[in-house]
């Protein structure tokens, strides 16, 4: 009998001394954390994608609760309805922001761009890259193994095995900017998206002159100029032979797209908000 | 019993189909194209302007910076521009193209050859002249590396302060299967490159030497050690075949029986490494004031038809040195500069040589397909092989799913891709291609 008082008594003073131990400790050592940080992070996509230029979602809802404005803090990956929530949470006005998504400036699939040699090691544009130019005579343009799109985070970019070139679902895609970082000719641009315009760009990445450029590919960008020439707010600049559209200034007349002897200058539709 | 690296290593076979074939001079060409870059380091920066006349021999583009080499023209004619060419890579690289003026009628070709007529310096000049000194004309005459890596010997024979060399090795291991060229230089200039080392051990206040030859070359090893009886602080070390002896810390360990320490250079381990004809280079360089702009360069292949070592001037089109070895044969699948085991496969042939081209392989396309792959079976072959002592199995499922800090962990920086792996693997594995993979994924990691 005495063995049974005796067990439960140290057992159940052991129980006491750590259940005390315990709270001392949780008192002594408590972080108080923003309980808004939670709310917020489980609005966002979770997708630790880095768009915003911070290290991941976490440390997004840490910037949002502890910023004093919201302008400049901007998940790629959610609609205006969600952040306008967000800044509900945390108390403060909705800042201004731009969506982008992600252009790919190289229009070269099979037809248009010649392949000229075979390349036989794994499937990694990285690696081909690090090798040498490539499977078809641009040493610019797409590399045609798909490291972008199995970067994308969000399943926004589809890979297509008969062209070797990916494409972009524009409705889908935040702008994280991951394919980008993946891709090793830095082929894939982030464009500003503005309400009622469409997206003009240069869909070429080709730096060589003009006669070098055009026996390269049938839809190069030779720089010759002449969308700069008719554009009417200045939107383009030419450097290296190549010629560059700014979203921000684009009033999308399209009247480049109509000139460019290449055929190298797209329009898109804008995109839906994301949902 | 013949000496050779310790660990891993593989018997591929050799194929050296023209070795015994003489060194050829071949015709001048009639039109250069020089790269700017045809080193490791900064690309050397161009001299001279379209319509400039040089001489043969002249520098038309100087170091542009301490990790660089100069680089001189072959040929005597006039600059007709700077131009973007594609290199062996397909890459565009900007380069001088020098052309030739018109022969006058009757008069004999010019011929890319050695010529020992007109030598600049008497020996007891070359005595008198410093290491320093000697040095300075390395660095002058573009010397660069022409086992292939092409690294600036000028950066190479200045010992960083605190370390001391005190034996050059010489690399006429030549493990490559195929390439003769190093071969056919030891067999005909065997004093000249013994010279050539002498000058090296000057400039690096070296007190020995030893050259060390693949016991597969008999007649160079014969040839060398004939050189060498009167000088008794350089030894000729026949070698036990094995590949990669030649890489340079394979063969410091198996001249010397020291390990260059993991990430270290050789002059860590007291040593300093140089290709046969590199010392050769040099010999030139200090007799005759001769620039590096020709070098010996193998065409081989299985259906060559003339395949051989030739003289070849730098900057010419790669395809015109195809020409002299009987073209290039129906069947060819790759065309690879370098040997089989480290070559690139060049994406166009009209690339110009540069100074690290000594070897053009034309393989058959039967030959140049690579086997189906199928999954690791953990046969291990490839860490038995592995002459840095590295898990290759391991490393090539590290770089498949993009695992950076483990491979680093793993030591993947220390391997220098000489393909034993992926030789030996009964799946075909692509493990040099992962490998290769995972280092560019390190690169991308913060610092």
């Amino acid at each position: 009998m005495s063995y049974i008082v005796l067990s439960l008594a140290i057992v159940g003073g052991i129980g006491i001394v750590a259940a005390l131990l315990l709270y001392f400790v949780a008192k002594r050592f408590n972080v108080v954390e923003d309980p808004r940080i939670a709310e917020v992070e489980a609005i966002l996509p979770g997708a630790n994608c880095g768009g915003c230029g911070l290290s991941g979602c976490a440390a997004f809802a840490r910037a949002c609760c502890t910023a004093t404005s919201l302008d400049g803090l901007n998940c790629t990956g959610l609609g205006d309805k969600e952040m306008a929530q967000i800044a509900k949470i945390v108390g403060l006005a909705e800042g201004t922001r731009i969506r982008k998504v992600a252009v790919i400036r190289c229009n070269a699939a099979c037809e248009t761009r010649q392949l000229v040699n075979h390349f036989e090691g794994i499937r990694s544009c990285a690696l081909e890259h690090s090798y040498y130019q490539g499977e078809s005579a641009c040493n610019f343009g797409c590399l045609g193994l798909g490291d972008c799109v199995a970067a994308c985070p969000f399943d926004a970019m589809t890979f297509s095995e008969s062209d070797k070139y990916p494409t972009v679902d524009i409705d889908k895609c935040t702008g994280c900017g991951k394919c980008l970082e993946a891709c090793p000719r830095a082929l894939p641009k982030m464009r500003e998206v503005h309400p009622g315009k469409q997206l003009v760009y240069v869909n070429c990445s080709n730096r060589n002159k003009g006669p070098l450029a055009m026996k390269e590919c049938e839809v190069s960008c030779i720089g010759c100029g002449l969308c700069k020439k008719k554009c009417p707010s200045e939107a383009i600049t030419l450097e290296s032979f190549l010629a560059t559209i700014h979203g921000d200034k684009c009033i999308s007349c399209l009247e480049c797209v109509s000139v460019c002897p290449r055929k190298s200058i797209m329009a898109e539709d804008a995109p839906a908000p994301l949902k | 019993m013949l000496k050779r690296f310790k660990k891993g290593g593989i018997h591929p076979n050799p194929m050296k189909l023209t070795a015994g074939r003489p060194i050829l001079a071949t015709e001048a060409p009639r039109e250069v194209r020089l790269l700017l870059s045809q080193h490791i380091g900064a690309p050397a920066k161009s001299i001279v302007k379209p319509g400039d006349e040089v001489e043969a021999g002249q520098m038309v583009a100087e170091a542009g910076g301490f990790v660089s080499a100069p680089v001189h023209t072959p040929i005597a004619g006039k600059v007709k521009k700077i131009e973007q060419v594609r290199d062996a890579q397909g890459l565009w690289k900007e380069a001088i193209l020098i052309e030739a003026a018109e022969p006058e009628e009757g008069a004999r070709p010019e011929r890319v050859d050695f010529d020992e007529s007109h030598p600049l310096r008497s020996d007891e000049e070359i005595e008198r002249l410093s290491g320093q000194e000697i040095i300075e004309i390395v660095g002058q005459a573009g010397i660069v590396g022409l086992g292939g890596a092409a690294f600036p010997t000028r950066v190479k024979l200045t010992i960083p302060q605190g370390k001391k060399a005190d034996v050059f090795i010489i690399n006429g291991a030549e493990c490559e299967p195929y390439l003769t060229c190093d071969d056919a230089l030891m067999r005909r200039y065997p004093r000249e490159i013994v010279a050539g080392l002498r000058y090296l051990m000057k400039a690096t206040s070296a007190p020995r030497a030893l050259i060390g030859i693949e016991a597969n070359k008999p007649e160079a090893i014969a040839a060398l050690t004939d050189a060498v009886k009167d000088y008794p602080e350089i030894e000729v070390m026949p070698l036990r075949t094995a590949y990669p002896q030649g890489g340079e810390k394979q063969l410091i360990e198996a001249l010397t029986g020291r390990v260059v320490p993991a990430g270290g250079l050789p002059i860590d381990a007291g040593a300093v490494v140089d290709n046969v004809a590199t010392a050769f280079a040099v010999y030139r360089a200090v007799k005759f004031g001769e620039p590096l702009m020709k070098r010996v360069v193998t065409v081989t292949g299985m259906d060559v038809e003339n395949g051989g070592n030739f003289i070849a001037a730098n900057g010419m089109a790669t395809d015109n040195l195809i020409e002299l070895a009987g073209g290039l044969p129906e069947n060819t699948g790759k065309v690879i500069g370098g040997g089989p085991m480290m070559g690139r496969a060049m994406s166009t042939v009209e690339a110009p040589l540069t100074k690290g081209s000594g070897g053009i392989l034309i393989v058959p396309e039967k030959e140049s397909e690579r086997g189906a792959v199928s999954p690791c079976i953990r046969c291990c072959r490839c860490v038995s092989v592995c002459p840095m002592s590295l898990e290759p199995y391991l490393l090539q499922n590290l770089g498949q799913f993009g695992m950076a800090e483990e491979a680093r962990e793993a030591g993947v920086l220390n391997c220098m891709e000489c393909g034993c792996c992926s030789y030996i693997c009964p799946a075909n594995r692509p493990i040099v291609d992962y490998i290769r993979l995972s280092k560019l994924q390190i690169r991308k990691l913060p610092k």
